[in-house]
């Protein structure tokens, strides 16, 4: 009997499967080669994850129901498929991102296989994560992707910027995840379960829901862990330090891969476990805990503070990483309200901030390779002067990532924004229009340091006037990531359905 | 009479379509058009409000099934419709007129027989006369009728077997119908299926809309395959013939435009109307329409950016790119002025913002960056505000329908909110949401006006726009905050309007008394930047355009509309005229200039129009218009217009003052040989205005012809939310 079904959960199991593989591959294929020359790992690399996706795309379509696996520690639905895809395809464009980058230089001489292995075996933890239903699976995912962010993070042994910044990571890195681990064995003590559907029997029942000290105290920790994960205020210490030491392509991973992880993770146990639509908790609300007026508060915090933070920034990669802590702040509206809306916006923002998010880091990136230097890594903004002359292409294709993150029309970023914001006004409440009117106003906030680089890029005049030329390699990924954020503004209709779609089913 | 119940007692609405049958008025845009009261006996189609219309609305939590449990689909009837709208284009002589008639065809794409249970449309002939309304100049009105044609009633399809329904349609006394088919079937997924259905559906308003789009691609694009040979002159005259094809929309648009075409008349006083979807499942519609509210802005956008292309001629630097940022800003112009549908407002509301932003920041004077960047936060605070009031606007409409049929659970469609949505019953943390909305929407507006106090960014802005930038900042964009007010503020939310309309007036007079005394104050002790003085004579003109509307009265608000024109022509004149003497110069100082009458003595008498029409001298355009504010804000607001008045004298004061230090006195030897005569160009810039200005002085009838109608339909839409109605129906200038 369970060896039946352990054959069909395998049929499910292809796309992990594939990359676990892949790792193995790249791996091995470096001890054969001995010393491999990188195209072959990033070859390799790429064909694992386009395998992996296929695979996905196959199970998609012979098996469409969801599906529990492995007797409930993991989930096959549409919501996990989502971000499996997105990490999919943020990893294969964080390899084209390295691949000419000028910190990842050195690779061709060797290491290249351990990048690609550590940021294979990242992408297996948020797929792991992505479907995980239960507790354990949840805390393997999540150390899957913490550990192996912390070595990508000081990837650079010698640089000491990148060595601090994995050592930060690591120190806030653990303490979160003791503080989830705890809170997680809290939860287990008081519902007596570490399966979340179990759990949500046992907490959520016809009758009310009676408020429980010990789930909130547990609540709480778990929430430090997860929003140490996403980056949110105020567990987003590490993110600036981070993301300015590590190499640019992984800091562009790391402001979308693990971060799709987190969010996954954040609804399928918040929403999923402690939350029932019309029962009474406590204050009325149909929350089992009041985590959704925590993470209102978080929210609110993460897109202020990333707003403020952000404004004074110089250096193009720091900025960025506070950008990305106030879009943090955005996307977790669409939890707090805790609605179908809500959930399908966070869907429909995150693909538009993938895609606008590693363009932007992709400009930082092609900048630092072409005007960097040993001392200088070319992230500072003065770099960016004039380039609207100097490379008119890459000025005008940044400012639309810029724009879209600003959450402009007709951009996608706007469409993204909009649907969030809705989602919260359409709830309803004092609170969650205070929600979308701090959130709004940190909109129009954001704008001024966003268009501070189109000012330095188009108002100034260049220091230097000569062209820069972009290798291909850059401009067409550029290209490629500058359509969908133009397109989903003007037309997102079946995006978005599908983004509703994704969210239909969530299992537990 | 009171416009709601006038519609909310159409006889045949309420017994099909339920208590929101009145709502496919909207979309029916006839004369008449009253839903059909199909079969009683029959089910009523599914009513908008049900949840199984809506995208995804709930989510399902649990456990998934094990895997391997194998899920097989039923077999199952499929309907699927030929196309998503019907083109009424067959002509058919009938004895004395001609019927139109367009064809559907349904298709079972199941493996199963189909049964179609209901055909209809929302729009019925019968019921066209019964709303009792006579067009004016005495026409007796002829019934507008689409029908079936035969009627195939209920019949069922085998499998992949299908069925042509042909459409017939009696136009009467309409002049465009939008309707839409509707078919019930028993196919489980899609019961549903609706066809639009559009007859003379023009498109001049989106040809209008998007030529300056072509122009823009043209110019990004021409350069890969011309290369250097793509000149800078050829981008100058790509640029006046794009521009060209918005200004002749807009003169036939002048011509054909019916002067008594009113909401009483039909189409809630729309005309070229353009309607279809955007995005259909989440309500979002292409929704272009023309009505007196917005006739006269669209003219002047058109005409302004015409003449705005040949004043940018002296722009030498960066030619390809200030021309393509200019034509995406005459976009977002345009279409700000013509959408009918929120969403797609504000996109083009927020499409114009950033070519601004790079117009004043890439070619304005020296503090450009600063300008630039004050008029984008400012304008963006107060828009991602009123995007707010959207959103909660939008979620407080009724159920109603799209153009083509579809169930729509909540709306942007403007003229829905406007005549069959009450958003006063609304609570947000316990105050009305019209009132809430109000504000946001207001917040958004008065920025762009500029109202006092959020003026700050229009003198800087202003000051560092190249020329071009500042006529069209001035004559255009100002305009789309008053546009807004009356459009969304006044129309669609009167209760509220009520409610705040003392502090519009109020506002309107600071504007005008401070506006006055601060550009007063550029003469006599500020740095005496003439691009500065105009600026704040613009706050001062726009406050005639707040304190006109508040009054609510037709001599008020046809004043305020007109006004909105004269000052769009007058200002747009003084910045030209400014950008002439500062071509030759350097330099905006009144006190480096002296006795210019008689090196430039042409220049000077343009100069000396545009200065009089600002200050309101009668025998031209500026005077009537005000005179008729003053005339509509006397008996509503006394004091206020008093106040306002007595500014009329200051404004006079600083006109006078500017040519005198100008022109007359002594010629300041530095510029002897540096300022030849106003040249051929900008004289071309400049004359058309100047007629305007002195042919509407004298003779405004033509203009206020056209927004009459349309005013007097907005104060009784406004009255309208009064707890009792005093209509007020006549109107001058008729």
């Amino acid at each position: 009997m369970f060896t039946n079904n352990a054959q069909s959960f395998l049929g499910y199991f292809w796309p992990e499967t594939i990359l676990v593989t892949g790792i193995l591959l790249v791996l091995l294929w470096e001890v054969l080669y001995r010393p491999a020359p990188r195209a072959h790992a990033a070859a390799l690399t790429i064909g694992t994850l386009v395998g992996s996706m296929v695979a996905m795309a196959l199970v998609m379509m012979r098996r469409p129901e969801p599906a529990s696996l492995f007797g409930g520690l993991m989930v096959w639905d549409p919501f996990a498929a989502f971000f499996k895809a997105a990490a999919a395809v943020t990893t294969a464009l964080a390899v084209l991102l390295a691949w000419r980058a000028r910190e990842t230089e050195d690779m061709r001489l060797k290491g290249s296989a351990e990048f690609h292995a550590l940021l294979l075996t990242t992408t297996l933890g948020i797929y792991l994560l992505s479907s995980a239903t239960d507790l354990l699976t949840i805390f393997i995912g999540l150390e899957t992707v913490s550990m192996t962010s912390y070595v990508l993070a000081g990837y650079h042994r010698r640089d000491r910027r990148a060595s601090e910044a994995a050592l930060k990571y690591v120190i806030y890195g653990g303490v979160a995840s003791g503080a989830m681990l705890y809170g997680m064995s809290l939860m287990y003590g008081a519902t007596g379960a570490t399966k979340l559907v179990e759990m949500r029997a046992a907490v959520v029942t016809a009758a009310g829901i009676a408020m429980s000290p010990v789930l909130m105290l547990a609540a709480t920790l778990v929430i430090v862990g997860f929003a140490f994960k996403i980056a949110a205020v105020p567990f987003h210490m590490w993110c600036p330090d981070v993301y300015e030491g590590a190499p640019t392509p992984v800091t562009a991973f790391f402001s979308v891969g693990p971060k799709l992880a987190g969010f996954a993770v954040f609804v399928r146990v918040f929403y999923g476990v402690f939350y029932q639509p019309g029962a009474t908790g406590p204050g009325g609300a149909d929350a089992v805990i009041p985590w959704q007026a925590v993470l209102g508060v978080v929210s609110v915090a993460s897109m202020t503070l990333g707003n403020l933070a952000a404004l004074g920034q110089t250096n193009m990669k720091r900025l960025l990483a506070y950008s990305s802590i106030a879009h943090v702040g955005y996307v977790l509206m669409g939890l707090v309200v805790a609605t179908p809306d809500g959930l399908a916006a966070i869907v429909f923002y995150l693909v538009v901030y993938l895609a606008m998010n590693l363009g932007a880091f992709l400009v930082v990136i092609a900048m630092a390779r072409e005007l960097g230097s040993k001392d200088d890594p070319g992230e500072d903004l003065r770099h960016y002067q004039g380039l609207g002359v100097r490379a008119p292409l890459v000025a005008i294709l940044l400012a639309i990532f810029l724009f879209s993150l600003t959450g402009l029309p007709p951009l996608g970023g706007f469409v993204g924004k909009y649907y969030l914001f809705a989602s919260v006004v359409a709830k309803g409440g004092v609170w969650y229009v205070a929600l979308a009117v701090i959130g709004i106003l940190n909109s129009a906030l954001s704008l001024y340091y966003y268009a501070k680089i189109v000012r330095v890029m188009f108002l100034e005049k260049p220091l230097d006037a000569s062209p820069v030329a972009f290798a291909r390699v850059h401009t067409i990924p550029l290209v490629a990531l500058a359509v969908p954020v133009v397109v989903l503004g003007l037309y997102w209709g079946p995006p978005l359905a599908l983004a509703f779609r994704t969210v239909k089913f969530i299992g537990l | 009479m009171n416009l709601k119940s006038r519609h909310a007692g159409a006889p045949a609405a309420g017994r099909v379509w339920g208590p929101r049958g009145a709502l496919v008025l909207a979309l029916a845009l006839a004369p008449v058009a009253v839903v059909r009261a199909a079969a009683a006996d029959e089910p009523p189609p599914a009513a908008p409000a049900t949840a199984a219309a809506l995208p995804g609305n709930t989510v399902e939590l649990g456990a998934a099934p094990p895997a391997g449990a194998e899920v097989s689909a039923a077999p199952a009837p499929r309907a699927v419709l030929s196309a998503t709208s019907v083109d009424l284009s067959t002509a058919v002589p009938v004895a004395d007129h001609v019927d139109y008639t367009g064809t559907l065809r349904i298709r079972n794409e199941g493996t199963t027989a189909l049964n179609v249970t209901r055909v209809e449309v929302a729009i019925d002939p019968a019921e066209a006369t019964a709303d009792g309304h006579a067009l004016d100049k005495g026409v007796t009105r002829r019934p507008t009728t689409l029908v079936l044609d035969p009627d195939p009633g209920a019949f069922v399809l085998a499998p992949l077997e299908e069925r042509v329904v042909t459409l017939r349609l009696t136009p009467g006394d309409a002049r465009q119908v939008f309707s839409f088919v509707q078919f019930q079937t028993d196919d489980p997924e899609t019961p549903r299926l609706s066809a639009k259905v559009a007859w003379h559906e023009t498109h001049w308003l989106s040809l209008a809309i998007f030529s300056p789009l072509a122009g823009l691609l043209l110019i990004v694009l021409l350069p890969l395959a011309l290369g250097k040979r793509f000149t800078d002159d050829m981008v100058r005259w790509l640029a006046v013939a794009v521009t060209t094809v918005p200004l002749v929309v807009a003169v036939y648009l002048f011509w054909q435009f019916d002067r008594g075409y009113g909401v009483a008349t039909g189409s809630y006083g729309l005309q070229w109307v353009e309607h279809g979807v955007w995005i259909p499942r989440f309500n979002i519609e292409f929704y272009l329409g023309v009505d007196g509210t917005n006739v006269l802005m669209v003219l002047l956008t058109a005409f302004i950016s015409w003449i705005a292309v040949f004043a940018s001629w002296g722009i030498t630097d960066k030619v390809k790119g200030y021309f393509a940022m200019f034509l995406l800003l005459e976009v977002g112009m345009l279409g700000t002025f013509v959408a009918l549908d929120f969403f797609l407002f504000y996109v083009f509301w927020e499409v114009m913002l950033l070519p601004m932003y790079f117009l004043i920041g890439i070619w304005g004077g020296p503090n450009r960056s600063y300008a630039a960047i004050k008029f984008f936060l400012y304008t963006l605070a107060g828009s991602v505000l009123m995007l707010l009031a959207i959103i909660a606007m939008y979620y407080n409409t009724n159920p109603s329908f799209l153009v083509d049929g579809q169930v729509a659970t909540h709306t942007f469609n403007v003229i829905e909110m406007t005549y069959h949505n009450d958003f006063s019953k609304a609570l947000i943390g316990g105050m009305q949401l019209s009132h809430l909305a109000w504000v946001g929407l207001f917040l958004g507006f008065c920025i762009k006006i500029p109202m006092f106090p959020f003026h700050t960014w229009l003198p800087d802005a202003h000051v560092e726009a190249p020329t071009p930038i500042s006529v069209i900042l001035a004559a255009v964009l100002l305009k789309m905050g008053t546009y807004g007010i009356l459009r969304f503020n006044f129309a669609a939310l009167p209760d509220a309007t009520h409610w705040a309309i003392d502090f519009v007036a109020l506002f309107g007079v600071i504007n005008i008394v401070y506006g006055a005394f601060a550009a007063m104050a550029q003469i006599m002790i500020d740095k005496k930047d003439l691009k500065k003085l105009v600026a704040y004579s613009s706050v001062s003109h726009m406050g005639y355009v707040m304190l006109g509307m508040a009054a609510l009265t037709p001599e008020g608000m046809n004043g305020a509309m007109f006004q909105m024109w004269n000052h769009g022509l007058i200002s747009g004149m003084l910045f030209l005229c400014v950008g002439v003497i500062y071509d030759r110069t350097h330099t905006r100082n009144v006190d480096n200039f002296g006795g210019l009458a008689a090196e430039m003595p042409v220049y000077a008498a343009v100069f000396g129009l545009a200065l009089m029409a600002n200050l309101g001298l009668p025998g031209l355009a500026g005077f009537i218009s005000e005179a008729l504010v003053f005339l509509g804000a006397f008996p509503v607001y006394t004091t206020y217009t008093v106040l306002a008045a007595v500014a009329v004298i200051v404004t006079a004061a600083y006109c006078l003052w500017a040519l005198q230090k100008m022109f007359l006195g002594k010629f300041n030897e530095q510029w002897k040989g540096h300022v030849p005569e106003i040249n051929g160009r900008e004289l071309l810039t400049l004359v058309p205005l100047g007629v305007l200005v002195i042919l509407l002085g004298f003779w405004p009838v033509p203009i206020l012809n056209m927004i009459n109608t349309g005013m007097a339909d907005l104060i009784l839409q406004v009255q309208s939310a009064l707890p009792v109605a005093t209509a007020v129906t006549s109107a001058v200038g008729g």
